[in-house]
This record gives structure tokens, sequence and C-alpha cells, in this order.
């Protein structure tokens, strides 16, 4: 694994330091802050009304999960701060999302693979999390294990058909494949390792399904977890931030 | 007078008043997007409780991202001011979480009435129209974070399915 930066932010069933908790909530709020972001842009834009109702309704959960995790940390931190301080005023280098959720939405067959990786990955993060010792983190990860399933059964089914289908959506779906393949590894630092055999186990299944192939090329980018990203968010949150920056404490 | 007006009236008001009518008022909100239902059906009215004349209701979300639980805590608390109680907090609990088991008998009859299927196993769906069994899914999201769009294969009318959950 070719890795310059290394991440800083633990992962997995949270340590005893509150410390340590912050930062592991803050990393898993804001894979789903940005991930619904992502998913947003997609409303109104998708070729399918029901495609279009999906992804606006997974852009909803990852929001919920996102909120009621910035409100957790907000009061295990003890400082006052509220979801949306934590979500509108931390800047891209205090962001320690995954580099993977961050990437633009490309066509729908890259939207696809983006979501079967990340939703595969959260299937086993929430499973683990369901059991934390913390309990408002176990009710919030058991509820987001079964909305992931649901997320991860879309994800697959159009992974597969898009692979399994014509000569130009296998193709794409492909290109999907090698584009993102790089950002996966980050997924697994540090005590997320675990999570990697079960991972691999069930892309490898839909990939034997859809006939597609894992990227020979090893090269792997990480760096989120440290708050080191690609470009691609710094856009990103100056849309999502522009209008609480600009006018704070705006409500509806 | 309106109760309202008087200082002081809630204190006085919630401390004759009991826990039993309070829940009632609590349990009187229904759902924004499926109106049928009282948030007492739906299951997620955890809790009422008197602590020195303040009103504490306790709610758990049936969905993480559910866009209608702003609107239910606006509703319990306008719920509470017209009987004159106006010191009223709404705390949102996220464990256990919310499943659909929690959705009361009533609640299944009152939905399917309503048209919507209730969250039975996927296999047990039956049309809320026709009671025909194995409808299609069209569509795993449906109108609702928390439905998905079935169509029978007996009647052919599209239908709402609550995901079990």
């Amino acid at each position: 694994m070719t890795n310059q930066i290394t991440s800083t932010a633990p992962q997995g069933t949270s340590p005893a330091d509150p410390g340590d908790r912050i930062t592991t909530l803050l990393a898993h709020a804001d894979d789903n802050m940005v991930l619904a972001q992502r998913l947003g842009e997609l409303i109104s834009n998708t070729a399918e009304l029901e495609i279009d109702i999906a992804l606006g309704n997974k852009a909803l959960d990852h929001l919920g999960v996102a909120r009621a995790l910035y409100t957790h940390a907000g009061s295990t931190e003890g400082e006052g701060r509220t979801e949306d301080d934590l979500a509108m005023f931390r800047t891209e280098r205090d962001y320690t999302n995954l580099l993977l959720v961050e990437q633009p939405n490309g066509d729908f067959a890259h939207t696809m693979v983006l979501q079967l990786f990340f939703d595969a990955y959260q299937m086993e993060l929430w499973k683990d999390l369901s059991g934390s010792p913390d309990l408002t983190l176990g009710g919030i990860a058991a509820k987001a294990l079964k909305e992931a399933t649901y997320h991860l059964r879309f994800s697959s089914g159009w992974v597969i058909r898009l692979g399994d289908g014509t000569e130009e959506s296998h193709h794409r779906v492909q290109d999907g494949v090698d584009a993102l393949w790089r950002y996966t590894s980050e997924m697994f630092e540090g005590a997320a390792e675990k999570y990697r055999s079960a991972w691999t186990t069930s892309i490898e299944a839909a990939f034997v399904d859809a006939n597609l192939e894992i990227p020979s090329d090893p090269y792997q980018r990480t760096g989120g977890r440290g708050g080191f990203h690609t470009e691609h968010l710094g856009f990103l949150l100056a849309e999502m931030q522009w209008m609480q920056r600009s006018y704070p404490g705006l409500q509806w | 007078m309106d109760a309202a007006e008087l200082p002081g009236a809630a204190m006085v008001i919630a401390a004759t008043i009991s826990i039993v009518s309070l829940r009632k008022v609590a349990a009187s909100v229904v759902d924004p997007e499926i109106p049928v239902l009282t948030i007492d059906d739906l299951g997620i009215l955890r809790s009422v409780e008197l602590d020195q004349g303040r009103v504490i209701v306790t709610i758990t979300p049936t969905y993480s991202g559910c866009p209608a639980i702003g609107q239910i805590e606006d509703d319990i608390v306008t719920a509470f001011e017209k009987v004159g109680v106006e010191d009223v907090e709404v705390e949102t609990v996220r464990f256990p979480a919310w499943s659909t088991d929690w959705i009361s008998e009533d609640g299944h009859r009152k939905l399917s009435e309503f048209g919507t299927a209730p969250p039975v196993p996927e296999p047990d769906v039956l049309c809320p129209r026709c009671d025909a069994s194995a409808p299609k899914l069209i569509a795993r999201f449906g109108s609702t974070a928390c439905k998905a769009l079935m169509v029978c294969s007996s009647c052919g009318e599209p239908f709402d399915y609550f995901k079990q959950f």
C-alpha cells in the first residue's frame, strides 16, 4: 500500500478516552454528512424518477445518521457545540471523512460502485458498533445497520445489473471500479482492519455476478482520516457551508 | 380568560392534570406523513413524564433521517399549548432503536385502511385494496424513506408498503 500520509483518526468500537471517542464519532459523522451532500446533488438530476427518489432517500438516511452522530459528539464533548456547529463551521482540514465519499458522482455506474464500496463497509461497521458499550452510539448503529442493508441491496443490485448488462454498461461500471478502487483501503485503517475480510468477501461475490475485475494496480490513496483530502472536498463544503457562514445561525 | 395567559398557568395546570391525560395529549399527535397514525400507534412516543411542572415527552425517530421528526416535535408542543400547558420539552432518544414491531395492531389496521400495506415480511405482503398476495416490488425506496412502492399482481393498483425494519 502506497501511503504518504498516515491517518491519526481511530475507528471502530469507541475507546474509553473521551477525546478518541469524539474523534471516532466525528469521522463517522463526516462520512455520512459528505456522502449525503454528494447524493443530494443528484436529486432531480437522475434519468428515472425511481432512482431519483431512491438516492434522495439514501441521502436522507446518511444525513440522519450524521445529525445523530454530530449531536452525540457535541454532547460527549460538553462544550455546547451543536450538530450545526460541527457540520457547518469545521473546515476541510477538520473534516476526517474517507476520501471515497467526497469523490464526484460521475455517471450512474460510477455512483453505484461508490455506494457499493461504502455500503458494504457500513454493513460491517454498524454490525460492530451496534454492540457498543456507548448505548446512544449503539442505538444509532442498530438503526443505521437496517438502513445499510437496504442501501447495499440497492447498490449491489445495480452494480450486478450493469456489470452483467450490455457492453456499454459493463465498460462503464468497470471504469468506475478502476477509478474508485484506490480509495478502498482507507476504510480499513487502524482498528477498522477487522472489517476488511467480510467487506472483501461481499465485494468479490458481487463482482463474480457482475463479471467485474478488481484492478491489478495496487496503488491506494489515504489521508482523509487525518484531514488531508482530495481537491473535491473543499468545493463540496464551500457549497454546503456557504449559507451558514454568510448568515451564522440562520434557520428555515 | 385563556388559561395560557395566566402567569404560572402551565405549572398549575400541569400539576392538576394526571400523567394519564398528559399522555393522551401527546398521543393525539399524528404523523405528518401518515396522518391516519398517531405517534402512539407508531410506537415512537416512548414516555410522558412530569418533572416539577415541566412536561417531558420522549420520542424515538423511526428512520435516522426522518424529516417528520422536527414537525412532530413542534406538533407535540402545540398540542400541549392548546390545553394550556406551555412548559414542554421534547427529548429524542435513540436507544433502543425504533423498530416496526413497535407499531400497534391498531396501527396495522389503520395503515391497511389508508391503502398502505403494513410492515409484515416482504413475502407476506397483501394488496391493501383486494388482499391478493405476491405483489411486485417496483421500487425499494418509495414516497418516503420508510416505504417501498409495490404493484398488485391481481388488481394492478400500485401501493405503498411500510418496510419491515
